[in-house]
């Protein structure tokens, strides 16, 4: 029988959602999982969960449409039927009790409040070092997690996985999150600004090479993490991307997976004019 | 028998950026991104629908670009071809009307 709904408030990237639920159990699920990000903050948003019985995590593809003629979002997974009213803010989630649909429903929620904002989510590492942020995209087996596993003590861990960035201070900050990777541990609930995006290759030594604009925009969108097939959002997102890569260095790390690789990170000098540079004529 | 004019036009479904002096295109319906040099840069810039694309390859490519005509036309008639069949930009025997092609700001 349902009994009142009870609330926890996740605050990922500044953005505070009230997550509600009438099952004790799973409250406890989500506070266990999202310790770290809980807070007191007034929610911006909310959803509300009604749980369904037991089932497997989907590995279907992820749906996400707007409502015809309406601006509500449908976000359907084998494991999990959403909706979400972008204009009350509020929204309603089917699920079974798992962490990881849970985490599904966020992320994309998250991506879609990011596109209007400006901002994103990207497969990569991220981590503060010196006061500054630094990502690290790539394929999986790029190096994502093992640039996490070889950061010096000093070095604060925002993510192994999924990078959440946001504009903010004439450039862009990244967000610590709870989403974890192969390293299995949440990031800590902290900010930086951005310093420079790296995209990894793993190699026989450290170096650092400037990547043409075309190439920075196109990999990153590539890892960027988006679901709806929405052209305006789409839009929004290539719009970004060009910001980003215009105010944000971009370069390749080609690293031999040895703790020195940090000593390069550590040593960065953004000695670049933006990312503007001249690059071979294409077709 | 007079010489049959193409005209082209920008897609609506298109958004394009100019980063460091390279022309981006993307469509936004499939995400398919592209990068144009800068002979398909000045034709895409001129693809507003009413300009004969003969016309826009003598007077901005042949101008610009000191190229031979004949071998112009031909290399725009291909990149014509190759960016209408990704949906980037409308083909037509007539004048289209004006593109609303978004440039991100």
């Amino acid at each position: 029988m349902a009994g009142s709904q009870k609330t926890a408030c996740v605050e990922i990237g500044g953005i505070p959602i009230a997550l509600s639920t009438s099952d004790d159990r799973f409250l406890d699920l989500l506070r266990h999982r999202y310790e770290g990000f809980l807070s007191a903050s007034p929610p911006e948003f909310e959803l509300e969960f009604d749980l369904t019985p037991a089932g497997s995590v989907s590995d279907d593809d992820v749906r996400v449409r707007r409502n015809d003629g309406d601006d509500e979002w449908i976000i359907e997974r084998g494991d999990f039927h959403a909706r979400w009213d972008p204009r009350t803010g509020r929204g309603r989630v089917r699920q079974n009790a798992n962490p990881y649909s849970l985490d599904s429903v966020l992320r994309i929620l998250h991506s879609l409040i990011l596109a209007e904002r400006g901002g994103f989510l990207l497969h990569a590492a991220s981590a503060i070092c010196n006061g500054r942020a630094y990502l690290f995209s790539g394929v999986s087996g790029a190096g994502k997690t093992t640039m996490t596993r070889l950061a010096p003590p000093d070095i604060t861990l925002l993510t192994d996985e999924i990078s959440y960035v946001r504009p903010g201070g004439g450039g862009y900050s990244a967000f610590g999150t709870p989403f974890a990777g192969e390293l299995a541990r949440a990031g800590e609930n902290c900010t930086a600004p951005v310093s420079a995006l790296f995209f990894l290759e793993q190699g026989p030594e450290n170096r650092v090479d400037v990547l043409p604009c075309a190439e920075a925009v196109r990999r990153l969108m590539r890892n960027m993490l988006f679901f709806a097939a929405d052209p305006g959002l789409v839009e929004r997102l290539f719009a970004t991307a060009c910001d980003f890569v215009d105010t944000v260095p971009i370069r390749l790390l080609t690293f031999y997976p040895d703790a020195s690789v940090w000593d390069v990170v550590r040593n960065f000098a953004p000695d670049f004019n933006r990312n503007i540079q001249g690059v071979p004529e294409h077709a | 028998m007079p010489e049959r004019c193409t005209y082209i036009a920008r897609s609506t479904a298109i958004a394009a950026r100019a980063l460091a002096g390279e022309m981006m295109v993307m469509n936004s319906t499939d995400s398919t991104f592209f990068t144009l040099n800068e002979v398909a840069t000045a034709i895409f810039q001129a693809a507003d629908g009413r300009t004969p694309l003969r016309d826009i390859v003598r007077d901005r490519i042949c101008e610009q670009f000191d190229v031979d005509i004949e071998q112009a036309q031909t290399d725009a008639e291909q990149f014509v071809a190759e960016l209408s069949g990704h949906g980037i930009l409308l083909v037509s025997s007539q004048p289209l009307s004006s593109d609303s092609t978004r440039e991100t700001p």
